[in-house]
């Protein structure tokens, strides 16, 4: 057990799979020589040859394309997207072909395709945006979400076993802030399963990535404030989501605000309020709010990002108007 | 509305104590098309009679409940099958039409609509200590109203798991909302253990102002809420009808009054020919000006309320060992529904604030909206004092019984030409022809005594004789 970065904890888990398992391979752009935009793979060519650490042309079509074919052949692919906004070149090949393949062939399709996502650092409309929500709509696709240096090793660990693709946003703000004590061990975490970040007995927050410390930060102040007792459950997974976890949240709190970075419309956000509203009417005592960043681009300008963004005190506000309902 | 989805009408809550209503009439068949918020049924509950709007457009497809059987709320009624294409609005089918008018030429008819009875809000008891409001009853019927009255489904979960009435939990939600930590408190505090004090059917005279938790110590212990009796059987000859649910209400709360009050009725004569020549002339200017007409009902609610405040134990209650009395009157009328098969008192709140016209408008509105079944349970509730009115058939005399927990209930009757022994203006004892009426008063001897009744009668007779215009 050692203290490591968000960012070591992917590193370290990625290379002691390819250490155990030589079916487990990296490919991307720039991870090979460069090691990496964000230096995930720093010092992988080195020890694993380029075979595989893989520089792969400015393609992601042609990294997910290839990363397919790979695992239809019984190889483990990691692909990695220099940032989680270039995944849609890859679209088709997610969505026409990996998603698909195991449905229509019976053959597994065991790739994972990292995306460095998320803003906060005025990255701008291309460089910061958290398209998990996209993905979760395609039958197929697995979608994982990591807050915790120990969960990004575990999960990561876990969707390389998982015979579907997966899509693994690792959040960019959190790389080299968050840090934690992570097992030297090889482990996974179950995907489904939310971790209870922090436990509370009037409110209930669901989130997920760099918004369960937006949200910590807003709880402890409105216990302090006001008194209030905040539980946030951290979902981890976005598909498959834990239901069941959410769901006794809201029968013991009976107030539940969704909370992501992602934009509002058509964010997951709302298939959450939804199934709340299906499966846990009776225990409402308020209605399921949601704070999201709204609906348009990821802005340039420090200012605009910062009013884009939800931050602690929009968190804390929606926490006080549950409270106060 | 999901088109193709079906939707299912169910028996609306009508308040936060009712548990049933009765199917009094479909207004739709299976078949027939329905627009949205159309009339598709009336129900009657112990509460209110009611029109219950269709949930959405469509057809009729299914009728689950037969007209006369009761059902408790929430069950489903019918289906309706939603379609696209909006089915042509049938005429709005007429309310049945029932209480009996103001009977409009006075002479051998009486007074005017009919009345009875209501219940207690914000009052001054003499003994005990300032009266908090009653709490506002929970839901409504269209559930739109301020935080107090909203109801979240996990407190209206917690509520009926628990037996208890919402209306009596304190909220300390967003404008008085009750929360689940409140209803949860007030369960574990133990205050929910006491059943919750039924409110009083409000059907027949009724009032039904939830008793304010100072003077709660003593609810009465519920009455059964229905008496079951024992299934009936038709003999030969006879026909068996299902009890409707205001009919209940009403029987339950005759027996309790006349259980609960010491019942003495007094009569008094009065000449009603000087309010019979006012009505005269006041008639075609308030038709023309306002469109209602000045009744001999609304003359005499407008004396009796007059005299209420120099007998405030009238206008007042017993209310454990304290005696409540008001600044205030609210005036119950008795209205007859359904052709004689029920019976609603809806109340006008503050008519003291209220001129001859006022209280004429006021009767002809809730008059008009018992009958057209819009009332809205608040409009049965609070109820202070309440006027019967049997007169309208040429009855002269009457004792009706007090609406709980009431004091006091006035009965008006028939006004007639009588031959009158009057003095001529040398002073001499002459007969003429005088519109004579009679006005009981039925009041609870526990607290009203005789001779202070008779001094009511006689003032309220001296103000129905003496009165001019300007008084009114």
């Amino acid at each position: 057990m050692a203290e490591k970065t968000y960012l070591q904890a992917i590193s370290d888990g990625l290379r002691q799979e390819m250490r155990r398992d030589k079916r487990v391979f990296v490919i991307g752009e720039d991870v090979g020589v460069y090691g990496g935009a964000f230096k995930v793979t720093q010092g992988f060519q080195e020890e694993f040859g380029p075979w595989r650490v893989i520089d792969a042309p400015l393609a992601e079509t042609a990294i997910v394309g290839g990363c397919t074919g790979a695992a239809l052949m019984g190889m483990r692919p990691v692909a990695e997207m220099q940032f989680a906004d270039f995944v849609s070149c890859a679209w088709d090949h997610l969505v026409t072909v990996a998603a698909k393949q195991r449905f229509r062939a019976g053959t597994p399709v065991p790739i994972v395709v990292r995306c460095p996502s998320g803003g906060g650092f005025s990255g701008g409309p291309f460089h910061s945006q958290n398209p998990e929500s996209s993905f979760a709509h395609i039958p197929g696709l697995r979608i994982v979400c990591p807050a915790t240096p120990e969960d990004a090793k575990g999960l990561l660990v876990s969707a390389i076993e998982d015979p579907n693709p997966v899509l693994y946003f690792e959040h960019k703000h959190l790389y080299r802030r968050i840090k934690a004590n992570v097992p030297d061990e090889r482990y996974t975490i179950p995907f489904g399963e939310a971790r209870v970040h922090r436990d509370g007995e009037d409110l209930t927050v669901v989130t997920w990535g760099a918004m369960v410390y937006t949200a910590t930060e807003a709880a402890e102040k409105v216990a302090e404030e006001d008194g209030i007792s905040t539980e946030i459950l951290d979902l981890r997974t976005i598909v498959p989501w834990d239901r069941d976890a959410v769901l006794a949240s809201v029968e013991k709190t009976s107030k539940v605000l969704v909370l992501h970075e992602d934009t509002h419309t058509g964010g997951f956000g709302g298939e959450i309020a939804a199934t709340i509203a299906e499966e846990a009417f009776e225990h409402l005592d308020a209605p399921v709010r949601r704070i999201t960043a709204p609906d348009t681009p990821v802005p340039f300008a420090p200012a605009l990002e910062k009013t884009f963004l939800p931050q602690v005190d929009d968190v804390v506000a929606g926490l006080r108007e549950l409270a106060a309902y | 509305m999901a088109t193709g989805t079906l939707v299912d009408v169910v028996m609306p809550q009508m308040g936060v104590s009712v548990s049933e209503g009765t199917i009094t009439k479909w207004i739709k068949s299976e078949g027939e098309a329905v627009e949205a918020d159309e009339t598709l049924l009336e129900i009657s509950t112990d509460k209110v009679d009611t029109e219950v709007p269709s949930p959405a457009s469509g057809v009729v497809q299914q009728i689950l409940v037969p007209e006369g059987e009761t059902v408790e709320v929430g069950t489903k009624l019918a289906v309706i099958a939603p379609e696209g294409a909006a089915a042509p609005a049938p005429a709005e089918t007429p309310a049945e039409p029932v209480a009996e008018e103001a009977p409009e030429p006075a002479t051998q008819e009486a007074a005017a609509e009919s009345a009875a009875a209501a219940g207690p809000e914000g009052e001054t008891p003499t003994a005990a200590t300032v009266e908090t409001p009653a709490p506002p009853a929970v839901s409504t019927p269209d559930g739109q109203e301020d935080g107090a009255r909203f109801v979240s489904p996990v407190v209206a979960r917690i509520a009926a798991e628990h037996g208890v009435d919402v209306a009596q939990v304190p909220g300390t939600g967003r404008g008085g909302r009750v929360t689940k930590k409140d209803i949860l408190g007030f369960i574990e505090s133990g205050a929910a253990a006491a059943p919750a004090a039924p409110e009083a059917p409000v059907a027949p005279d009724a009032p039904a102002a939830a008793p304010a938790p100072a003077a709660a110590p003593a609810p009465a212990p519920a009455p059964a809420p229905a008496p079951s009796p024992a299934p009936a059987e038709a003999q030969a000859g006879e026909t068996l009808e299902a009890m409707s649910a205001m009919r209940r209400g009403i029987a339950e709360h005759m027996r309790r009054s006349l259980d609960t009050s010491a019942h003495v009725t007094s009569a008094i004569e009065v000449d009603m020919s000087k309010v019979a020549a006012l009505r005269q002339k006041l008639k075609k200017e308030y038709q023309a000006a306002y469109g209602v007409n000045p009744t001999y009902l609304a003359f005499v609610a407008r004396a009796a309320v007059e005299t209420l405040k120099d007998y405030p134990w009238i206008n007042g209650e017993l209310r454990g060992d304290s005696i409540v009395t008001r600044n205030f009157v609210n005036l119950g009328f008795a209205v007859e529904l359904a052709d004689g098969k029920g019976l609603i008192v809806p109340v006008i709140k503050n008519a003291e604030t209220l001129n001859l016209l006022g209280i004429a408008k006021a009767i002809a509105d809730i008059a008009a909206r018992a009958r057209d079944k819009k009332l809205l349970p608040e409009d049965v509730q609070g109820g202070t004092f309440t006027i019967t009115n049997p007169g309208g058939y040429g009855t002269f005399h009457g004792t009706p019984v007090i609406s709980q927990p009431q004091a006091g209930i006035l009965g008006t009757y028939a006004v007639v030409k009588r031959p009158w022994v009057v003095q001529d203006e040398m002073g001499e004892d002459v007969i003429a022809i005088r519109s004579i009426m009679n006005l009981t008063l039925t009041y609870d001897h526990r607290l009203v005594d005789g001779a202070l009744a008779g001094r009511f009668l006689r003032d309220l007779r001296e103000r129905l004789q003496t009165w001019g215009e300007s008084d009114y």
